[in-house]
């Protein structure tokens, strides 16, 4: 059985006027880690709230731990666990007041799931005294993960739980979603960052309420048309809009410290050719390197195919 | 099933009073405002008045009139000036705002108090200023009461000189004693409504309502954890202005206090239920909170009866006091605690009341959303 998916799942606002998500259909087998990639307004949180009971969907079906999202909403309510993507604890309680609050709603108690979140929990006990505003970002990420876990759910809904968290935080979240999966719960997770996508088993890319691409994060790269090329040179403001004026250029953008460079025919001589053209410009220093594509030269690729 | 049911709402009560008293803004709210209002009703509006301008006219002059003249004239409140005026003399001293209160004796006083052991003075007062009125006529029956205790210890005998006070203009005196009665619902509303009306959709704005929705919790279980804090701070409030008010304003509960209570309670609720309902419709505390000042606050003051007599409303105002819950509970405190009556004579506004409250929570239980939208 599969632990989530959706059919045809469709969500607009304002009465029909704002497409949030158009036609949505993927799986979450059991014991997966599966991400929702792409940018902020895609889509991804309208998913999750069709998913967690919160919004009803305009149309499709939808499943969750086998039990139908309309239907059978309480029976949904007692099984999942949710981390909306604000903050949403009670910032005037303290760390174990939330927790234990949340462990009694759920008709449990910490000490009954203790196994289940020691390892993080063990991160924030020197603070449970501590009232929950005065966390730092990824204090409270592992707080709502605590609470979000502490009635042992089947199926675990995080969404976007690194946006604004410092970068160690961020390493050791993901590292706690790789020891829930060795537990068997079911992980859906969104996120905008592309870098954590291929943290997932697979992940959906979703752009404009569509999804793009359902694959595992190295057969979605895979999928990336052509050669790619990091290109460097010792005046990289001028190299960007030079690399954009040449006839040849596919598409370029900048990425980190070089810039991603796509042809729009492969040619045996593109790189002679090219070279020739920069140093022209007067760019020294030049590098140019085949790469493999990520995730994000995919992404940005295929949206930009959907978008015309 | 039941005793995980009760658990929750152990917890959920728990976290309430954490918000409450972790929060120092809304305690003071809380608590301080009902202290201000009454003591600002309490001092302010019945303040003690000296040397109010009064007209005697003594038709009888005998030793009894003159007598109580003098003990008149002595006190520090009045300021007396004797005349014979006639009685449109008298409303037209009144009326240009010269005189505070007339004290008329009727010939053969003296005669009538010896003899009858019964005699009338007339008193009239401008009862368009209700505590002014009020508080004179009763320094005045002070002086009486004194008067005829000197009396019957120097006489061995029972008189009674009994006050006739005719009110102008405002007979009924509307708004002046009764102020205490008008706090506690004026007071118990806003403390119950507005504080209630801001909870649940504070939850929605932190965003904190996505999680309890996502939760095992039953509607009505969040419903009655919002309120039984508020009941037990309301109540604790009563307790406060009903002390103050014996303690400090010197007002007598003449009822039963435990029938006080009852009905309270019953009234705190039907708030509770109305300061929630707005909260289950509102998008934000900001509206929540205007919704309440609005549609409660100037209701309870305008429309309960103890600013401005109802009976004086043109009609369409008087039906909308019909639907007010303040107005029954006014009513309520006033036949307890200032006439002292029993539940029979009150009944009807329980019932009324009660009505009011039932619908209110059924309104909550089915305007409670269990999505977000």
């Amino acid at each position: 059985m599969s632990a989530i998916t959706l059919d045809n799942i469709t969500k607009t606002y304002n009465k029909g006027s704002v497409l949030a998500v158009d036609k949505a259909t993927f799986e979450v087998a059991e014991g997966e880690t599966f991400g929702l990639i792409g940018p902020d307004g895609a889509g991804k949180t309208s998913i999750f709230r069709v998913l967690t009971t919160l919004l009803l969907p305009d149309g499709g079906n939808a499943t969750v731990a086998g039990l139908d999202v309309v239907k059978d909403y309480q029976a949904i309510r007692n099984c999942i666990g949710y981390m909306p993507g604000r903050f949403s604890l009670y910032q005037d309680l303290t760390v174990e007041e939330n927790l234990r609050f949340f462990a009694t709603i759920f008709n449990t108690s910490i000490e009954e799931n203790y196994a289940l979140i020691k390892d993080i929990y063990v991160q924030i006990e020197p603070f449970k005294k501590r009232r929950a505003g005065k966390l730092s970002g990824g204090m409270k990420q592992k707080l709502a993960l605590c609470c979000a876990l502490i009635h042992k759910p089947v199926v675990l809904f995080l969404d976007e739980p690194t946006t604004g968290v410092d970068a160690v935080s961020r390493v050791e979240f993901w590292d706690m979603l790789k020891r829930l999966k060795s537990q068997g719960i079911s992980i859906l997770v969104s996120t905008p960052y592309m870098d954590e996508a291929a943290l997932c088993d697979r992940i959906a890319l979703i752009e404009g309420g569509k999804i793009l691409s359902i694959d595992s994060p190295a057969n979605t790269v895979k999928k990336y048309p052509g050669k790619l090329y990091a290109v460097k040179s010792s005046n990289m403001h001028l190299l960007l809009q030079d690399l954009r004026n040449y006839e040849g250029t596919h598409s370029c953008f900048t990425f980190g410290d070089s810039m991603h460079l796509s042809f729009k025919q492969e040619a045996e001589d593109n790189i002679s050719k090219l070279t020739a053209y920069l140093t022209s410009k007067g760019h020294q220093q030049l590098e140019i390197n085949e790469i493999d594509a990520g995730i994000e030269d995919y992404f940005i690729r295929i949206t930009e195919k959907a978008n015309g | 099933m039941r005793n995980s049911a009760l658990r929750q709402l152990f917890a959920f009560v728990q976290k309430e009073f954490y918000h409450v008293f972790r929060d120092r803004k809304t305690l003071l709210m809380l608590f301080g405002v009902p202290i201000a209002q009454i003591l600002l009703f309490g001092f302010l509006l019945t303040n003690e008045i000296k040397n109010a301008k009064i007209v005697v006219c003594d038709y009888a002059k005998d030793y009894g009139s003159q007598e109580i003249i003098r003990k008149i004239e002595a006190s520090k409140y009045f300021n007396v000036k004797k005349a014979s005026l006639s009685h449109d003399e008298i409303e037209a001293a009144f009326k240009s705002g010269e005189i505070k209160m007339a004290i008329v004796f009727p010939a053969g006083f003296y005669n009538d108090l010896s003899h009858l052991n019964k005699a009338q003075i007339q008193v009239i007062a401008d009862g368009s200023d209700p505590n002014t009125a009020t508080t004179l006529t009763s320094y005045l029956s002070s002086i009486l009461r004194d008067y005829q205790s000197q009396e019957m210890a120097q006489n061995n005998m029972p008189y009674t000189i009994v006050p006739e006070v005719k009110m102008l203009y405002n007979p009924e005196l509307l708004g002046a004693p009764n102020f205490v009665p008008g706090v506690m619902a004026l007071v118990l509303m806003l403390v119950c409504a507005m504080m209630t009306s801001i909870s649940i959709v504070k939850e929605k704005e932190l965003g904190t309502m996505e999680i309890l929705l996502v939760s095992p919790l039953k509607p009505f279980l969040v419903i009655i954890s919002k309120t039984i804090p508020y009941l037990l701070i309301s109540l604790m409030n009563l307790v406060v202005i009903l002390s103050l008010s014996v303690f400090l304003l010197h007002l007598e509960i003449k009822g039963s206090v435990l029938l006080l209570f009852a009905e309270s309670t019953l009234f705190i609720i039907s708030s509770l239920a109305l300061g929630l309902l707005i909260s289950v419709n509102a998008e934000s505390q900001m509206s929540a909170m205007m919704t309440s000042q609005l549609s409660l606050m100037m209701p309870t003051m305008i429309l309960t009866g103890f600013m401005f007599p109802i009976e004086n409303m043109p009609w369409v105002l008087r039906m909308i006091s019909n639907i007010v819950p303040s107005k029954y509970y006014y009513t309520i405190v006033k036949a307890v605690m200032l006439k002292g009556l029993g539940f029979s004579a009150i009944w009807q506004e329980t019932l009324i009341l009660g009505f009011i409250t039932f619908v209110l929570v059924m309104l909550n239980l089915r305007n409670f959303k269990t999505r977000l939208a």
